[in-house]
């Protein structure tokens, strides 16, 4: 029992030892002690969406989640998913379509649209709209941001050659 | 306190938690110092809730705890975090029902065929629960310890009459759900004690459920909603359940409505059902909808629930 | 379209009109943007603030004495320790005649006046620890009566807000134009209905922020801050700190939303200053989500009485309208918050023939925290309070509220018009924006549907909402009052050796695509590749002097000023380029990065080699040939006070009548905001802009307590919109361009925001007709919706 614990993660593919204050939630830890700066803290508890991050593999918010509990864990922020060029095809989209405009949400919209074509591939205005509930925009009015995702999710089904 | 007197209700300090300080009277979104363990036993949780029930608080999910400690609502001196325990997160038939682990996540709820057959109203109310990212990370135990009067699942438990299993350094018990959400936040959980799984009995053959909430936005804490099962056949609705939620600080199940539908056809019981909703729920206000607005608007579900299960529309 | 003769913007490879993507949005894709959270310097310590707890309360003593000796913690300031540190400001501007407000500081001195209001500062190694020891201050509060309620304020015995300005009316103002009596009297039906707007706030996605750096070697004042106006708030510092000019820097960089929320000065960001040329290091203070919605300005909050007359043949004979709203404790500086007021009675009835028209406003001083602009400053208000009775008066005489509105909205032909209120306008286009949004919508068609659904028990309405909206303001805004607000900006253009094009200008960026849209009009008119220009703003020390971006502005004078630039400099590259071919350089033109001839089209050199030639090869060029390869040029608007632009708004709803639920099934805008530089920027922000407005007549209100006490202060209790619950919205445009300039272009990014409560509050009251119930309140909540059907 301690107010600091010993970390070992793997954060965007590259492993990560640090000593950390238990209270310390994981987007100060990734904005303060990596300097990974991409994801965004909106409001701290948990509603607004900009923190989302992939916390083995799963969309999670950053702001409630304390890096003390990450050890064995393997994080993927925006930076990463950008490097590996996992969502080059979303990011493509949304640059075409000003599906982004103060890009404060966008980080967390991504990851978040990264989980929903992984879940339904060919969803519809709706589904996007209802998977992207939790993410705040203020800039876009959110529209763009569908047609964006539709577009994408087009593509892809079109490259795997089915509906 | 620029939060707002409500804050402390939103998210979720009551019951046992009142009791504990709030450690300052200002805003602050940066959770306090607090210690941590993991914990990699059953055996371990218990040992440190035996030695400070008061000051330390179980980490499950985390999505209802730490915005209550980024503000600062509470102030646990340990967490002691459960996600590591092995064999918590199961979800396997039971007894010719279900037994659903505590450290389940909401996610993989939605996403179990097994859940979809044997508890249709849990896989009908777990797209209501938030949104995914909290779905990813929040438990079907951590939400019933929380005890959100408005949240979904709660509300379920109590109208498939589930037992909830607890466990402390004491031992375990059984406790019906129906037994278990007691207040604002406040269940029958000793300061010692975890869930540790939830069983639900075989479904009766010809059993329906429905599922529905109002709510100003996807994802939001529901103004209102309702749990509903019963057997359907003909128009006829037996053994009705009817738990509403969002109408107090717990699940109330309206058994006067229920038993005003009587034995006839559902339908043409509705409006009987709907006066004899007073009996059943005296609901406090909030600020989106008064008391007055909240039970109309429980009887409007109250409706619309009976013409679901006899439709058999989800 | 209006037909306008060939200009600059004509050229062959020209950018206007093309929806080309914004360069600077490929950092924000990547996580790579920088918000002043994402800058670290050197020894940088953390502000957090000890807030007013109480809506107001004297301070009868603050004792730090535990905190300052935390580990961690590097000072804690009240007033007292920064009294002689700085001037205080008050917020009124003496075009405003009769305006008064208290003297503001950055710290309460003895008094607080509205729960958040900054009454102590604490600095700490993080921002964690900070909060830590910020518990730690005691504060001895003696706890006063707060007024909240704006109208109980002005009540006759009220106690005074602040006592030595002798009452709570801060401001008032009356118009009487017309024979307004006479017309009601006439009338052949009078309508009349009491609008309630709530007071509601921005919710920037990014808080406010701010990064003071004061060097105290050599004076030098760097702030990093999330702003509009960085020249603004240079100019604020000068006149309230003892620095020299040149010695105070202001950078804005991505700015993670702002809607006007930022373009005020705020206590505490002014305490951030002053604790900086304190301790002579680097203060962040980055508001953290529960502070900001009781320390950011807020918006809106108004109580209207309203009357219309209008003749049986459906002539708008009269309005007369009565507006009070409540400001909080001070006017806000340097913009004051009598300016929404102000233009709330100002654009009231303006986009109609109708001559007859008295209002009047009250200001009032209240217990809660300033409001003051907000995105459509406003508009939203008179455009609703407008357009709302126009739907009861259309009803009242048994006429179809489009056709009402075809026959009373001014002529496309009758410009230049001035409304009854002295609104000068150039030339708009109401009736056709209006007759294309009947075709686009299919106005007939979802009229049928109405009918057929209302007979099934589905209860759907249709809204129209025509508007207005200010743009491009001129000197007579805020300049002429005294405000340090600059009506005008200025652009460099640059060509480097290489052949690329920097472009520095004064006009900002938050997201709505200035950036780009001045580089398109920049390429155009200098003819050279959109990929080779650079751009450079939010920076006091690399651009112009000027305004920034606020009232939708940037395109229209920032784009003006790029125009001009890019001209001046073309004629500068052409004069070289002839030095070089030995060719007159009339005879040249840039196109495509080469010089080309003009007649033929003919590519001569490229413009790297005239660029290398200017800087490099200054032998090879006739000694009487300096070239000047860059070009400043300046713009402000002259001939208007404002250039308005038109467009009309529609809603399609369906209204649960059991639950009181409104759905957004559509949503149309027809818009006329002049030249179009980028139409895929400019439709988002009208999107954007419309959401936000939808947002205000559905879901936004601060709710307060008689005490001033805010009880939704978190994102889980004040609901801005979400994906969900929006509908699809289709934008369509009508050109008319302004001829006060050569670009021609009118602003826009307010646009969705003005009309889009209206069209929403007469769907509403549209789909609840046949139930006799009507509501005027926003947000139209379920509880008052059902409330007017009296089913609760």
């Amino acid at each position: 029992m301690s107010d600091a614990i010993d970390i070992r993660l793997t954060v965007n593919g590259e492993p990560v030892a640090r000593h950390v204050p238990a209270r310390q939630n994981l987007v100060d830890f990734l904005r303060e002690e990596l300097g990974l700066t991409g994801t965004r803290a909106g409001c701290e508890h948990g509603v607004c969406g900009a923190c989302t991050v992939r916390v083995d593999g799963a969309a999670t918010r950053a702001c409630l989640i304390f890096a003390a509990q990450l050890d064995g864990a393997r994080v993927d922020t925006i930076e990463g998913l950008s490097e590996s060029g996992e969502i080059a095809d979303l990011q493509a989209a949304f640059h075409a379509r000003n599906a982004l405009q103060c890009g404060f949400c966008t980080a967390g919209m991504l990851v978040t649209t990264a989980e929903l074509l992984r879940d339904i591939p060919a969803p519809s205005r709706a589904e996007i709209r209802d998977h992207l509930s939790g993410n705040y925009c203020r800039c876009t009015g959110y529209h763009a941001i569908v047609d964006a995702i539709e577009t994408v999710a087009r593509q892809r089904c079109a490259a795997k050659g089915g509906t | 306190m620029a939060r707002g007197p409500g804050a402390r209700e939103r998210f979720g300090v009551g019951g046992e938690d009142a009791k504990l300080p709030a450690p300052d009277e200002e805003d602050a979104l940066k959770a306090p110092r607090l210690g941590y363990v993991r914990a990699r036993s059953l055996d371990e949780v218990f040992a440190v809730l035996a030695a400070e029930p008061d000051e330390a608080k179980v980490l499950a999910g985390g999505q209802s705890l730490v915005p209550a400690l980024n503000m600062r609502l509470l102030a646990p001196r340990l967490l002691v975090d459960i996600n590591g325990i092995a064999g918590l997160d199961g979800i396997a038939e039971h007894g010719g029902g279900l037994r659903i682990g505590a450290l389940a996540r909401h996610a993989a709820i939605g996403r179990s065929p097994l859940i979809a057959r044997l508890a249709p109203l849990i896989h009908q109310a777990i797209p209501h629960i938030a949104h995914p990212a909290i779905r990813n990370r929040g438990t079907f135990g951590g939400s019933l310890a929380q005890a959100d009067p408005a949240a979904e699942l709660p509300a379920c438990t109590v109208a498939l009459d589930a037992v909830i299993h607890v466990a402390s350094a004491r031992g375990q018990r059984a406790i019906p759900a129906r037994h278990f959400f007691k207040g604002l936040y406040e269940t029958a959980l000793a300061p010692d004690e975890v869930v540790i799984a939830v069983d639900f009995p075989e479904p009766a053959s010809s059993m329906r459920s429905a599922f529905m909430e109002l709510v100003r936005r996807r994802g939001d804490y529901a103004m209102l909603g309702l749990a509903a099962t019963a057997r359907v056949a003909s128009g006829v609705l037996r053994e009705p359940r009817l738990v509403f939620f969002g109408v107090g600080g717990m699940p109330i199940e309206a058994a006067m409505a229920a038993a005003a539908l009587g034995e006839g056809a559902a339908l043409e019981r509705i409006a009987a059902a709907q006066q004899a909703l007073d009996q059943d729920l005296d609901p406090a206000g909030d600020l989106q909808a008064d008391a007055a607005m909240k039970l109309h608007l429980a009887r409007v579900l109250l409706a619309r629930g009976v013409r679901a299960l006899v439709g058999g529309a989800a | 379209m209006t037909e306008r003769p060939l200009s600059f913007l004509d050229r062959p490879n020209s950018y206007i009109g093309r929806s080309v993507p914004r360069p600077n949005a490929q950092r924000l894709l990547h996580g790579r943007g920088t918000f002043v959270d994402d800058i670290r310097l050197p020894r940088l310590v953390h502000a957090v603030f000890l807030r007013s707890p109480y809506a107001h309360a004297r301070i009868i003593s603050i004792d730090a004495t535990a905190a300052a000796q935390l580990p961690g913690v590097v000072r804690v300031v009240t007033a007292k320790d920064l009294a002689g540190r700085y001037t205080p400001w008050v917020g009124v501007l003496t075009h405003m005649k009769g305006l008064k407000s208290a003297p503001q500081h950055p710290l309460a001195v003895e008094r607080a006046c509205w729960q958040g209001e900054p009454v102590a500062a604490l600095v700490a190694e993080s921002r964690a620890v900070a909060e830590d020891a910020l518990a730690h201050i005691v504060v001895d509060w003696e706890e006063l009566p707060a007024v909240a309620d704006a109208e109980t304020v002005l009540a006759p015995g009220a106690p005074a807000i602040q006592p030595a300005l002798g009452d709570n009316l801060a401001f008032a103002r009356s118009i009487d134009v017309g024979a307004v009596d006479d017309a009601f009297a006439r009338a052949d039906a009078v309508v009349e209905d009491h609008f309630t707007v709530a007071r509601h706030t921005g919710v920037c996605p990014e808080t406010r922020s701010i990064l003071a750096d004061f060097n105290p070697a050599d004076r030098q004042l760097t702030v990093h801050h999330s702003s509009q106006a960085p020249h603004m708030m240079k100019e604020i510092i000068l006149r309230h700190f003892p620095l020299a000019e040149p010695d105070v820097r202001v950078i804005c960089r991505d700015v993670g939303g702002s809607y006007g929320i930022k373009i005020h000065v705020y206590p505490d960001e002014m305490a951030v200053i002053a604790l900086s040329l304190l301790l002579g290091r680097p203060v962040k203070f980055v508001a953290d989500r529960l502070e900001s919605f009781v320390s950011d300005i807020h918006a809106r909050e108004h109580r209207i009485g309203a009357r219309m007359a209008v003749s049986k043949s459906g002539e708008i004979l009269a309005i007369a309208v009565d507006d009070l709203t409540g400001i909080g404790p001070y006017s806000t500086y340097p913009r004051t918050s009598a300016v929404e007021g102000n233009q709330v009675i100002n654009l009231i009835g303006s986009w109609y023939r109708c001559a007859n028209y008295r209002a009047r406003l009250r200001v009032a001083f209240q217990n809660k925290p300033p409001m003051s602009q907000y995105r459509a400053v406003g508009h939203p208000i008179a455009c609703a309070v407008t357009e709302m009775l126009v739907d009861r008066a259309a009803q009242a005489i048994g006429l179809d509220p489009a056709e009402l509105r075809r026959r009373n909205l001014i002529a496309d032909d009758a410009y230049p018009w001035t409304s009854p209120a002295g609104l000068r306008l150039e030339r708009l286009s109401h009736q056709r924006c209006l007759e294309r949004m009947l075709e686009l919508m299919d106005y007939a068609g979802l009229r049928r549907e109405q009918a057929a659904l209302r007979a099934k028990g589905v209860h759907r309405g249709i809204g129209l909402a025509s508007f207005v909206e200010i743009t491009n303001p001129g000197p007579a805004f805020y300049g002429v009052g005294g405000a340090p607000i600059s009506a005008q900006d200025g652009c460099t253009l640059r060509l480097d050796p290489g052949g690329s094009v920097t472009l520095a200008i004064s006009v900002t960026e938050q997201g709505q695509g200035t950036e780009t849209a001045v580089a398109q009009i920049a390429a155009s008119v200098l003819g050279v590749s959109l990929e080779r220009v650079r751009v450079v703003t939010g920076d006091t020390e690399r651009t112009p002097y000027g305004g920034g971006t606020w009232a939708s502005r940037g395109t229209g004078i920032g784009g003006e000023a790029a125009l001009q630039a890019a001209k001046a400099l073309r004629a500068n590259v052409l004069a070289l380029a002839g030095a070089i071919l030995q060719a007159v350089p009339d005879t040249l033109d840039i196109r495509a990065d080469w010089i080309i001839d003009a007649a033929s089209g003919a590519q001569r050199i490229r413009l790297h080699e005239v660029g290398r030639a200017g800087y490099f090869r200054g032998d090879t060029l006739p000694p009487d040939v300096q070239p000047e390869l860059v070009a400043t040029r300046h713009y402000q608007p002259r001939e208007y006070p404002f250039a308005f632009t038109n467009g009309v708004q529609a809603s399609w709803v369906e209204v649960d009548v059991d639950t009181g639920f409104v759905t957004l099934l559509k949503h149309w805008v027809v818009e006329d905001c002049g030249t179009v530089v980028n139409p895929l920027l400019v439709d988002e922000q009208i999107r954007g802009g419309v959401v936000q407005g939808l947002g205000a007549a559905l879901f936004e209100e601060c709710s307060y307590d008689a005490q001033g006490q805010l009880l939704n202060g978190t994102l889980a209790d004040y609901l801005v919109p979400m994906a969900g619950e929006m509908p699809d919205i289709v934008v369509a445009h009508l050109v008319t361009p302004t001829t006060t300039s050569e670009l021609g272009a009118k602003g826009v990014g307010e646009a969705g925001t003005a009309g889009a409560p209206a069209a929403v509050m007469n769907a509403i009251n549209d789909a609840l007709l046949p139930f006799g119930a009507r509501i005027t309140t926003q947000p139209a909540t379920p509880q008052r919706i059902l409330r007017a059907l009296k089913r609760t």
